[in-house]
């Protein structure tokens, strides 16, 4: 078990992070890192892909809520791509559906930040 | 080739013990999903319960397990699974923290416990100097 993590620029200055894997106690870490790094640099929109992440617990939550927090003090924003049910349902069920924008692609996701 | 289901009444007990550390939570969330797949749940209801088992030793291991371990039993019946998870640390009752949605400011601790809270159908927390944390989870079969 392991989570996959690459950072590419979108045309726009959007960056994108795609993760593959399981997000959990063990992974998060790395996942943390990388956002940091991207807000570290003054990169302060993100879309970040759940599309091929297979779990997520509350410290993958976590970590993308802090991100969302940092960047939000610079005017900044996170969205999200996800379709897979069951961790639609992990955001609808702690209310993040309301705090984080969750989209079905990244075209969608990269609109929404413009 | 699934599993045939479980027929007896008395619960088929299972022992797990873990090192209370970050890269064996998804040990524990796998072998209490195969010991779920036993019973007839459904898919999304195997996945909380791995969710919550989860968020209970990631619980525990941010709490400092003080002997280093998690002790993990699972009852299952034909009609529930009941997850007892057990380490030497001490912590907030669950009932002490936010039960509200959990909003921006919610720290991962309450969120984890908020989670476990929303995808079993009934959870007890106990804990003291003692003994330690014990959590027990229940899920129905259908619930």
């Amino acid at each position: 078990m392991d989570i996959k993590v690459a950072v590419r620029e979108a045309p726009g200055g959007t960056f994108v992070v795609d993760l593959t894997g399981e997000i959990d106690v063990y992974t998060s870490p790395k996942v943390k890192d990388a956002i940091s790094a991207l807000i570290d640099g003054a990169h302060y929109n993100l879309v970040i892909n759940l599309e091929n992440v297979r779990y997520i617990d509350s410290t993958g939550l976590g970590v993308l809520i802090g991100g969302l927090k940092r960047v939000r003090e610079h005017g900044g924003s996170v969205n999200l791509v996800c379709t897979n049910p069951q961790i639609k349902k992990i955001f609808d069920i702690t209310g993040l559906v309301k705090i984080f924008g969750i989209f079905d692609d990244e075209p969608g996701a990269m609109k929404a930040l413009a | 080739m699934n599993p045939a289901p479980l027929a007896q009444p008395d619960p088929a007990v299972v022992r797990l013990e873990i090192p209370a550390r970050a890269e064996w939570v998804a040990v524990a969330r796998l072998a209490v999903a195969a010991v779920a797949s036993r019973l007839h749940f459904s898919i999304d209801d195997i996945e909380d319960i791995k969710l919550a088992i989860a968020e209970a030793c990631t619980n525990a291991i941010q709490h400092g397990a003080a002997d280093g371990t998690i002790e993990i039993v699972c009852e299952a019946t034909p009609t529930d699974l009941e997850l007892t998870v057990r380490d030497r640390g001490r912590r907030t009752p669950v009932e002490a923290l936010a039960e509200e949605r959990i909003g921006e400011g919610g720290r991962t601790e309450e969120l984890g416990v908020f989670l476990i809270r929303a995808l079993m159908d009934r959870v007890e927390y106990t804990s003291d100097a003692r003994d330690g944390t014990q959590l027990v989870m229940i899920k129905r079969v259908g619930g």
